[in-house]
Formats: C-alpha cells, structure tokens, sequence
C-alpha cells in the first residue's frame, strides 16, 4: 500500500496574545497512513488529536515540518481546495455544520462549491444520500432529524465531493448510542469500498473496529499498532487516563482471575465466542 | 413546540403559483406594494382587490392561512382606521365630545385601512408561495447586476440562508439556557411586561455567545466543503426563465398598464 497522507515531524502551537508563551499543541509528530486504511486516534483532552485532525485537509498549517496528501503540501497556498476536496472532513457538533435548510441542498453544498455541473450535482446528491440511508429524508429540515441522521447527511456532504478520504473529528462524541452505531456503519461501509477513513475519537469500543490505532498524549504520537497490539499495552494506556474497551478489560481480568482465555479478544462478541463457544 | 415551527410561512402546495420563478415573484410583489399607492379610488382598489384574488385561487392557499398574517397586524390596522376616522377635518357627521368623525374622515380611514390590509395579503403571498431558499436565491439572481457597483449579492442571500438555517438550532439553544436558568430560580413567567423582559437578559447573554460559537463552527465547515464565496459556484436547482414565467412577466406589466390608465396617471 502506498501513502495516502505523509506527516513529517510537525509542530503547531495555536496563537495566543501577547506575553503569554504558546504552547504546542502538536510537537514533532511523524505519521504515515496508508491509502485504503481505517485509522483510530485516540488520547485525552488536549492530547493534540483535533489539531492534528485539522492538519489533514488544511484548516491548519504546519508551524514547522510538512504534511503531504497524495502528494500535494498542505502548506501551499494553491493546493488547499483540492486538498480539501480530497480530504472530507465530518465535525463534532452536528448542528452546527449543515448549512441549508433543506437536507438534499446541503449535501449538495460541497459539488456547488466545486463549481460542478448541475446534472452531475443531481446524480452525486442521489448516491451520496444513498450511500448514508437518508434518501427518505431528502426534503426535511436538518432541525426535524435526530442527532445520528445529521451526522449521516454531514458525511453525506462529504461523500458527494468525491473525496480520497474521510476524517472524523469526535464525530459520534454528541451522539446517543443508537446513532454512535449508524455511524460506525457508515465508515466500515465506506472502507470497504477503498476510502481512507481516520477516525478521531475517545470511544475505545470504537477504536477497536479500527485497523490501526494511534495514540496522542502532549502533542506527541506516544502508541501506534493494531488494536490488539495497543490494548495489550493496557498499563500504559491507563497511566495516560485513557480506558480499555470494557471487553478487553473484563477479559484481562478474568485471566488474572485465572481463566484460560485466548489472546486477541477485542469486541464482546469475541469474548462471548470464548466464554461459550458456539459450536 | 420546535418541532412544528414551520420556516418563513411557506404553504407546501402544487400550484401554479409555486411554480413560477421565485425572481418573477419578487419583482410582481414589488411592483403589486408600489402599484398601491398609485391608486386615488375605490374603482381602483375594487380593480387591484379582483386581481389580488385571482391570485390568491390560483395560488390554492386556504384563506384561513392568508389571512393567519393578518392577526399580528390587526392592531396597527385598527389605529391607523381610528386615527384618520377621528383627526381627518371636513364636514362633521356626528360627534360626541371631543371626538367627530367627518365624511372626508370616514373615507379616508376606509381607504387607508384597505390599502394596508391588501398590502399585507398582498405580500404574504409572496412568501406562503415561495419556499425560503428560492427567495434567497431570486433575491441574490435579482440584486447580482449591482455587483459592479460593490453589493455583496451572493454574500447577502447566504447570510440570508443562513439565518433562516438556524433560526430553529438557536431556538432550541434558548429553550436549554431557559431551562437550566429555570433550574437555578430564575423566574421567566411573573411580574409586569417589564420584569419579565428584565429576565430575558441573562438568557440573551450566553444566547448570544453561543450564536458566535455556532458562527464559528459553521466557517470552519463551510472551508472544509471548499466554500470560497459566489465565484464559480454552480447550482443544484439553477434558476431558469419558462415559458409560463414569460406569460407571467406579460401579465404584471399588463397589471400596471391598465392600473395607471384606471388612475389617470396615463392618459390616452
């Protein structure tokens, strides 16, 4: 696999007044992900994870080191839109980042910002909404949907632009259980069908559907492995104020306690298969 | 309650109506607003009201809605009626005390009262019949020639959307600051119109803050959807002139022909 996103020693420090010494919020962190792949990040608050997020299609620039998507330098200046075209990127709040009145319109936003034509806006409206299961909803008011519905027509917007890749910025944070799990759907379907999915979240149960985690703490990339590898580190991860997924956490217990159980038990389901096996 | 808000107070409908062109809409509305101050008589409003409701069948919007507007204006309608009824001067029909109503009063409250209330019909009609972003969209299409001159047209219809957007978000937000205030003691529902305006303030506060919040929010993912101002940006639904768009143009300008000749303001 090649390298969809290239980060290089990058540092940021967010811009403060006069006097007061900036802090970075990103310190020399050096990252590859690979084209195709589904990426978790994960750490606490401040760890850094948003700010790298917003790296990833140029909402920031990098005070020092450099950050390539599919080639093309974040830094320049006349590479940002397609940057931003390639790299689709769904926010926290779901409120408050539809900008139409009318769901099909919204989706619909990112192609007229592309100055894409109007058959052609049509035809990626229609697969964009079905692509997220909203197309009953087309004519609605975002203010009539549910929380896990906004978020699917927010990817919905993403997806109709086309883009390499998609980053999640703790976008199922707001979001009750119900719709958490819609959008899980959602990114797995779409990783399947070839998209770069980097998902930011402090959900462990979510980061273990991952195929990679990566670990944030101060700015600095601290852990980076599958999640088996990540969560095996259980330790670590706890002096870092971060929980394991209740499933690895009951069956690392239970070992203690003395129960033979095999490694690699992520989701509950796995533990269920090893508790009472099926067949 | 948030549910049901509906946005402006557009009347969902297939009508021929709905159907035209939001910049034909805009521009008959306002020339119908002009045309009625060019009327001197009743002949004349008899004339404008037969059109207003050929209109208004066509537009197959329940009268009770149209006339829903209404109740919020009611007042003013009533004052301006009793103030030209009572202070007009001429010849006195009746009086009692220090109040007299004189023909040329009696006649002109009628004449006012009328015109306001076909005004705001009028008007309504506008907006029961176009869905909001079609007028945001008519608007920005009608004001784009004084780009030249330096108007912000594409700037103003999207800050137009916008509000319109979240009107319901920022609802919703006063509903939560009011609810956790109410928690706390604050008291929203007693005392005098003064009081509870008075209590109104510490909601508009963080109302306030959060609507900067929201702007915030929304800048930064309207960047991320490569949002870079009306240059170059294509449409979903383009507007487009149809033939019953040009019938359309035919009739107002048909309207405002016979309306002048009516009030003498063209004479052959």
């Amino acid at each position: 696999m090649s390298a969809f996103i290239e980060i290089e020693n990058l540092s940021y420090a967010y811009p403060v007044n006069e006097g007061e010494t900036p802090r970075p919020a990103l310190d020399g962190v050096s990252l590859r992900i690979e084209a195709g792949s589904f990426t978790a990040v994960i750490g606490r608050n401040g760890s850094g994870k948003s700010t790298l997020a917003k790296q990833l299609n140029a909402l920031l620039r990098p005070d020092a080191g450099r950050v390539l998507v599919d080639g093309l330098d974040t830094a320049d200046d006349a590479q940002i839109w397609e940057i931003r075209r390639r790299v689709g990127m769904v926010f926290q709040n779901p409120d408050n980042q539809l900008v139409s009145s009318i769901v099909e319109d919204d989706v619909a936003f990112g192609p007229e910002n592309l100055g894409v034509p109007t058959e052609e806006i049509r035809e990626r409206v229609d697969e964009a909404l079905a692509a997220v299961s909203m197309e009953a909803q087309r004519q609605k008011g975002p203010h009539l949907l549910s929380g896990g519905q906004k978020q699917r027509v927010a990817i919905a917007g993403v997806l109709a632009m086309r883009p390499r890749c998609i980053v999640l910025d703790e976008a199922t944070a707001m979001l009750d259980p119900k719709g958490r799990q819609e959008v899980m759907e959602i990114l797995e379907h779409l990783h399947r069908q070839g998209i770069t999915v980097v998902l930011i979240t402090h959900f462990m149960e979510e980061a273990a559907r991952a195929e990679r985690i990566v670990v944030m703490s101060r700015g600095k990339v601290c852990m980076d492995g599958s999640p088996a590898e990540v969560f095996a580190r259980g330790e670590e991860l706890r002096a870092l104020d971060l929980e394991l997924p209740f499933a690895i956490d009951l069956a690392e217990r239970l070992r203690e306690g003395g129960l033979a159980l095999p490694q690699g038990i992520l989701t509950e389901d796995d533990l269920l298969e090893a508790l009472c096996p099926s067949k | 309650m948030l549910k049901d808000i509906t946005l402006g107070q557009y009347y969902p409908c297939d009508s021929p109506l709905h159907r035209l062109d939001p910049r034909v809409k805009i521009t008959a509305a306002l020339v119908y607003i002009v045309s009625l101050f060019f009327v001197r008589d009743f002949p004349g409003f008899a004339y404008v009201t037969l059109c207003l409701a050929v209109l208004v069948a066509l537009s197959r919007v329940p009268l009770s809605f149209l006339f829903r507007g209404m109740k919020a204006i009611f007042l003013i309608i009533l004052f301006t009626f009793a103030a030209n009824l009572f202070l007009t001067d001429g010849s006195v029909l009746w009086q009692l005390g220090f109040l007299r109503v004189t023909s040329e009063g009696l006649y002109r409250a009628a004449f006012m009262a009328l015109r306001l209330i076909l005004l705001i019909v009028g008007s309504s009609l506008l907006t029961l019949t176009t869905k909001p972003m079609a007028l945001t969209d008519g608007i920005e299409s009608l004001l784009s020639p004084f780009r030249r001159i330096g108007l912000p047209a594409h700037e103003l219809a999207m800050m137009m959307s916008i509000a319109l957007r979240f009107i319901p978000t920022l609802m919703e937000e006063a509903d939560k600051i009011m609810k956790a205030q109410s928690a706390r003691g604050a008291d929203f529902e007693s005392g005098n119109v003064l009081q509870r305006a008075k209590a109104l303030i510490p909601l508009l506060v963080p109302l306030f803050v959060s609507a900067f919040r929201i702007a915030q929010d929304l800048a930064m993912a309207m960047e991320a959807r490569c949002y870079r101002g009306g240059e170059g940006r294509t449409r979903l639904h383009p507007l487009k002139m149809r033939g019953r768009d040009r019938a359309a143009w035919i009739l107002i300008l048909l309207y405002t022909l016979i309306l002048l000749v009516q009030a003498g303001w063209i004479v052959f």
